[in-house]
């Protein structure tokens, strides 16, 4: 005897609609091209799973991923600790709450590409405030437009001065929601400035820092605007992640296939990347 | 293991307090003996929570002195006082076992590891939690871990004083009684000083050997059980603690007599001489019985709550409870009421104020 109501399927149509339409659609259109050979004239000549395996096969792609991978671990190791060495050292009551919070809030608030132009300028050697000090007052060489080595500390300070905030702000939220009655336990117990922080705190904190450490990998990973913006991907081509390589393949080459295959493999990646840090962060949780 | 003694104590959360209403506590002088078992009674907000932080250095007391037998411990830090304390909802380390749990505060005082094990073990018994000593604290039931952040309080054998804030508030009602008989029977084996704080008088009163009954900032009595029941020294107390609680009855003093309602009521002593605003008479309902004669009065309300029934009456227009094991009256009759006089009291300004006639 079956009395299920269909009917709600009806109400999820729309979403399914607006779902197919802005991402299902234009995904399989680049699962179309990752497959095929162009020459314009929407003329299509089958060729199987050979961009992808030229993709995998390639060199450039390796050291675009592997520059990708040392981006996003170096910010991580940055980002993480140092989100929550802020959110620890933040008043928990009191007037200065939410000026802290609205200053930390603040470099998110800035479009990504705005970011990019300001640190651009910041940094340029002769006029911008960064590279003017840099060079003639404390006389260190600084040209990141030359010098791989101040490209990459350039465009790695710049992510962490755009986004150590939400580790911070999440850390925060984290933080206060530990009742006072826990630390006081702690201080009668006698435990250590450390013990609390290892047994109270990260404990406490570990879900929200789940989602920040999920989110800053998947943000980082994907990173596009500010690095394009600041660098361009160079000098040569020592700060060209993946996506501006993508973007340089697709756009500057016109190579849609290899392109197709490429994002594809991209987004394969983000997702394994991902989907096994959150199943192995919550292992405990769902036993 | 010490006396404790709070001295000219008061606080204020204020930094600058100037009247009495800005204090939380307004002026102890308290000792606790050495292995007594104490309830700290009295309603929300009373400053009961606010006395036991200070007594475990979470707090700083705005004025006067905490000694622990002579020495002044004032401003020590909680982990110098050796104290243990536990507090209304079970604070546990989640991602510790039970054994690390219970192992953390002599860890933290580098007690070495065989003495760990045996103390853990033993205390491990006496709470009935040995078969949980190897699983994550995580994921015990809430009376479970009130049990072990009590473990944690009583693991060390060098406490001065085992504090209890309203421990009980969280757990399920079966489970209290059970909880409280263990709270009870590890008194008698550590004989450890025990505080315990609550709003509830069945857990204070089963609990502790004195009470300690606080109202507004201030110690209102200090006795047994069977005192604070017996002869309250404050309408608050009368009030508090009973169920129903005392009956407080508007009176009028003349001639060394209390008139209520027009009648003459027989007290169990003489009153005390003074003056004051307001004169109360005091009786249990315990100790008011329907009769053939005395005060008249109408039934307004019979409430059977098990063993006896509560009669509530109103003579003229005043409210009398009064318990009776025989069969009620019914709403809307007419009765008569007697007061035993040994246990009827007169209370000046809300302080007694007959004299006892040691009974």
């Amino acid at each position: 005897m079956k009395t299920e109501n269909q009917k709600a399927w009806f109400f999820v149509l729309p979403v399914l609609l607006l779902v197919a339409f802005n991402a299902l659609i234009p995904m399989m259109t680049v699962v179309n091209y990752s497959v095929q050979e162009t020459f314009g004239d929407n003329l299509f000549f089958w060729q199987g799973l050979d961009w992808f395996q030229q993709i995998l096969n390639s060199e450039r792609f390796h050291n675009a991923l592997g520059r990708q991978f040392l981006f996003t671990g170096l910010i991580l190791a940055i980002e993480i600790p140092l989100g929550i060495a802020i959110a620890l050292a933040m008043p928990r009551k009191g007037f200065w709450v939410p000026v802290c919070l609205v200053t930390m809030a603040l470099p998110m608030l800035i479009p990504w590409n705005v970011v990019g132009a300001m640190w651009n300028i910041f940094t340029l050697p002769d006029i911008g405030l960064l590279g003017y000090f840099m060079n003639h007052t404390l006389g260190i060489d600084y040209n990141m437009t030359q010098d791989p080595f101040a490209a990459w500390v350039t465009i790695i300070v710049m992510d962490v001065w755009h986004w150590t905030s939400l580790v911070v702000l999440l850390s925060y939220a984290g933080l206060v929601s530990i009742p006072d009655a826990f630390y006081q336990a702690a201080e009668v117990d006698g435990a250590s400035r450390w013990s609390i922080f290892r047994y109270i705190q990260l404990p406490k904190m570990k879900q929200v820092l789940t989602i920040a450490i999920l989110l800053r990998f998947m943000d980082s990973f994907n990173i596009y605007t500010e690095p394009f913006t600041l660098t361009g991907g160079g000098p040569g081509n020592s700060t060209t992640l993946l996506s501006i390589d993508l973007v340089k393949i697709a756009l500057g080459q016109f190579d849609l296939g290899p392109a197709a295959a490429m994002s594809l493999i991209y987004f394969a990646i983000t997702l394994l990347v991902s989907w096994l840090f959150y199943t192995l962060m919550n292992r405990d949780v769902q036993k | 293991m010490a006396k404790i003694t709070l001295s000219n104590l008061r606080h204020s959360y204020y930094p600058n307090p100037s009247k009495p209403d800005d204090y939380a506590l307004k002026h102890l002088d308290l000792s606790w003996e050495d292995g007594g078992a104490y309830a700290l009674l009295g309603p929300s907000g009373c400053g009961k929570s606010t006395l036991l932080n200070i007594i475990s250095g979470l707090l700083v007391p705005s004025e006067g002195k905490i000694l622990f037998d002579d020495k002044d411990v004032t401003h020590l830090k909680p982990a110098e006082r050796n104290i243990a304390q536990v507090f209304q909802f079970p604070v546990i380390y989640d991602t510790m076992t039970v054994f690390d749990n219970l192992a953390f505060p002599l860890r933290n005082r580098q007690v070495d590891e065989a003495t760990v094990k045996s103390r853990v073990e033993a205390i491990a018994d006496m709470l009935e939690v040995t078969d949980m000593l190897g699983t994550k604290a995580a994921g015990l039931s809430p009376d479970n871990k009130q049990k072990i952040s009590m473990g944690r309080g009583l693991v060390r054998d060098d406490i001065n004083v085992v504090m209890f804030d309203e421990p009980l508030t969280v757990i399920d009602p079966h489970l209290k009684w059970k909880l409280r008989s263990k709270l009870k029977e590890l008194h008698q084996e550590l004989k450890a000083t025990m505080i315990y704080v609550t709003h509830d008088q069945t857990e204070a009163l089963t609990f502790a050997d004195q009470v300690v009954v606080m109202q507004e900032g201030e110690v209102v009595q200090i006795g047994t059980p069977v005192e604070l029941f017996e002869r309250p020294t404050h309408t608050f107390v009368g009030h508090f603690i009973g169920s129903p609680g005392m009956n407080i009855l508007p009176c009028e003093v003349s001639g060394g007599k209390a008139m209520f309602n027009g009648q003459s009521i027989t007290l169990e002593g003489e009153i005390e001489a003074g003056e004051g605003k307001s004169n109360e008479i005091g009786i249990r309902p315990e100790h008011v019985t329907i009769a053939d004669n005395g005060l008249e009065a109408v039934v307004s309300k019979v409430s059977d709550v098990g063993r006896h029934n509560v009669v509530e009456a109103m003579v003229g227009g005043t409210k009398v409870a009064s318990i009776t094991e025989e069969s009620a009256p019914n709403p809307g009759e007419s009765i008569h009421l007697q007061f035993d006089p040994a246990k009827t009291r007169l209370y000046r300004d809300g302080w007694i104020a007959t004299k006892s006639t040691g009974a």
